[in-house]
């Protein structure tokens, strides 16, 4: 994704000039970038923070710690997204595993089906699973009949949040799998390495920083999650309210400070995932350059 | 990556037993329970479910919208993408990671906080009401969040080929006579066009679909400001699960038909990339 940021031009310098545009030209455009970042994006982040701390740091710290239904939801988010990350880290080197290293029938539409969750409305991921297993749906009497409750409760919460998140770990570990190629992986097999060691000795570190990469992205979109956690939810505050879901109760009950307290717990999560996403980028980019 | 790997390498059933399975269950079988339920409806019944006044209304909003969205995420993309790749200032590699932020921000956030800035006395609304600039309750606060959940798509598809478009070219325009502007609208523009399309539709495809952000701006005006998700969210809380299926089934197919799309594309610009 990101490659802006290294690549300069190496164009010797008398032909240079063809390609730099008029300083009008330069100067417009990157004032806009400016205004349109600063305007899309930075203002918008300064403002959660602003709301948040706008009655003082004390407010702000009681407002995330004092609300009994707050605390539980952050443990909430807390429990469901490592979870639904653990599931879908596992599939993602199952499935990178078998995608890069094999070609086999249907391996394109493997692809686009992993691809499938990104472009269904997390409103419908959420019903899906309400058609499943609620009240009404089609496991929902057997699961009554023998005490399970996974809608309006965690489990339903799990599967959402799993639903939706569930390619980014596979589509991050896929490129680079196929980027470092197999070639350490059939010596180790030739030095008569088992499988599970070569798995654990060769594949796992050259691909450590994709999948540190994966479980970031993928985390942040789990703890952020709103559509699809607040269909299966059922939204009973103190019980099956997640950190986003509480945020937009709090909002809805006019409380702006401790929602917008919350709220920037969300964001600094978020900057804090691009501030790591970049560190790896720096990390990984090298290595995976020089295998090529 | 040659079929000896097979021999070699291990774990190949392994690997994609496990994926199918855990694909088919948490991915295909719901979604299959989808429609096997809005197959439970006769044909008249689906069609008075996903053909009312109101859902009309719905998809226009939604559609129209997310059209919108896209068409001005291209328009900023293309800017802040060229400039990131093009030009140095300061601070440019934060802003360049700045650019991901809706990727990562939830999007209930996103939509609260844009919500309290354009209301009246917020920071952004205290100078556009005045003007008589409504954004809050209105399809220009759908648009706006849009804008801000799809942004990064365009500016993402567009920064590798700008990096990879060779030099040559472009000095090959200026020698033969061409200006800048001729040189970008004949030789550069034409090779982003892949690019461009290709995060047009990914953009269009999430804000189709897109739920949290929308309902802190929207307002929830039935027949103005109603998405079809807000659509399927209103008939669950009536336990009226048939129609909300059924509406379900619609904005599955136009996500199906539009993932199908962006794969062509995606071929089409690995092609012509």
């Amino acid at each position: 994704m990101a490659d802006a940021i290294e690549n300069e031009t190496q164009t010797p310098a008398p032909f240079r000039r063809s390609r730099e545009d008029h300083w009008l030209v330069r100067g417009g455009l990157t004032l806009a970038t400016l205004a349109i970042i600063g305007l899309l994006i930075v203002v918008p982040v300064v403002n959660v923070f602003s709301q948040a701390l706008s009655k003082g740091l004390g407010t702000y710290w009681h407002n995330l710690t004092g609300d009994a239904d707050t605390r539980h939801a952050i443990l909430l988010t807390l429990t469901v997204a490592p979870v639904a990350v653990a599931m879908n880290l596992v599939f993602g080197v199952a499935a990178a595993w078998c995608i890069a290293r094999f070609q086999f029938r249907g391996r394109t539409l493997l692809i686009t089906l992993i691809d499938l969750p990104f472009s269904v409305s997390p409103v419908v991921a959420g019903l899906v699973f309400v058609l499943l297993f609620g009240a009404q749906g089609y496991f929902g009497p057997w699961l009554r009949e023998h005490g399970y409750q996974v809608i309006f409760a965690t489990p339903a919460l799990v599967l959402a949040t799993a639903f939706v998140t569930f390619p980014f770990v596979a589509r991050e570990l896929i490129p680079v799998l196929e980027a470092i190629g197999p070639d350490e992986e059939l010596a180790a097999r030739s030095l008569g390495a088992s499988g599970w060691q070569m798995f654990w000795r060769i594949t796992l570190p050259n691909i450590k920083w994709g999948v540190l990469y994966g479980v970031i992205l993928c985390n942040a979109r789990a703890m952020g999650e709103f559509g699809a956690v607040y269909v299966v939810s059922g939204r009973i505050t103190g019980q099956t309210d997640t950190v986003p879901l509480r945020v937009e109760k709090l909002f809805q009950d006019y409380n702006t400070p401790a929602s917008f307290a919350l709220a920037s717990v969300l964001t600094l999560l978020a900057l804090v995932t691009l501030f790591v996403k970049v560190g790896i980028e720096r990390h990984a980019r090298p290595k995976v350059e020089k295998k090529e | 990556m040659a079929s000896v790997n097979r021999r070699v390498l291990p774990g190949f059933s392994l690997s994609l037993g496990y994926t199918v399975t855990y694909l088919s269950l948490l991915v295909l079988i719901p979604l299959g329970a989808c429609f096997l339920k809005a197959s439970s409806l006769s044909l008249s019944e689906f069609w008075a479910a996903v053909w009312t006044d109101q859902a009309r209304a719905a998809y226009r909003t939604t559609f129209g919208c997310a059209l919108v969205a896209a068409a001005i995420n291209v328009v900023l993309g293309l800017i802040v993408g060229w400039t990131l790749v093009r030009y140095d200032f300061p601070l440019k590699r934060m802003f360049d990671a700045l650019v991901d932020l809706p990727f990562a921000l939830p999007t209930a956030v996103a939509g609260m906080v844009y919500a309290t800035l354009y209301v009246e006395n917020g920071w952004l609304g205290q100078f556009l009401v005045p003007m008589g600039i409504q954004v809050a309750h209105t399809k220009l606060g759908i648009v706006m969040v849009l804008v801000f959940t799809g942004f990064p798509f365009v500016v993402r598809t567009v920064q590798p080929v700008l990096e990879a478009l060779d030099a040559e070219t472009e000095e090959a325009a200026s020698i033969l006579g061409a200006n800048r502007f001729q040189t970008f609208m004949r030789v550069i523009l034409p090779t982003l066009l892949p690019a461009i399309v290709t995060g047009f539709a990914l953009a269009f495809a999430r804000a189709v679909g897109e739920y949290g952000s929308v309902i802190f701006i929207s307002g929830n005006v039935r027949f103005e400001t109603e998405i079809a998700p807000m659509l399927i969210v209103s008939r669950l809380e009536e336990f009226s699960y048939r129609e909300a299926t059924a509406i379900a089934v619609v904005l599955l197919t136009a996500s199906f038909v539009l993932l199908a799309l962006i794969n062509v594309l995606e071929k089409w610009s690995k092609r012509h990339g």
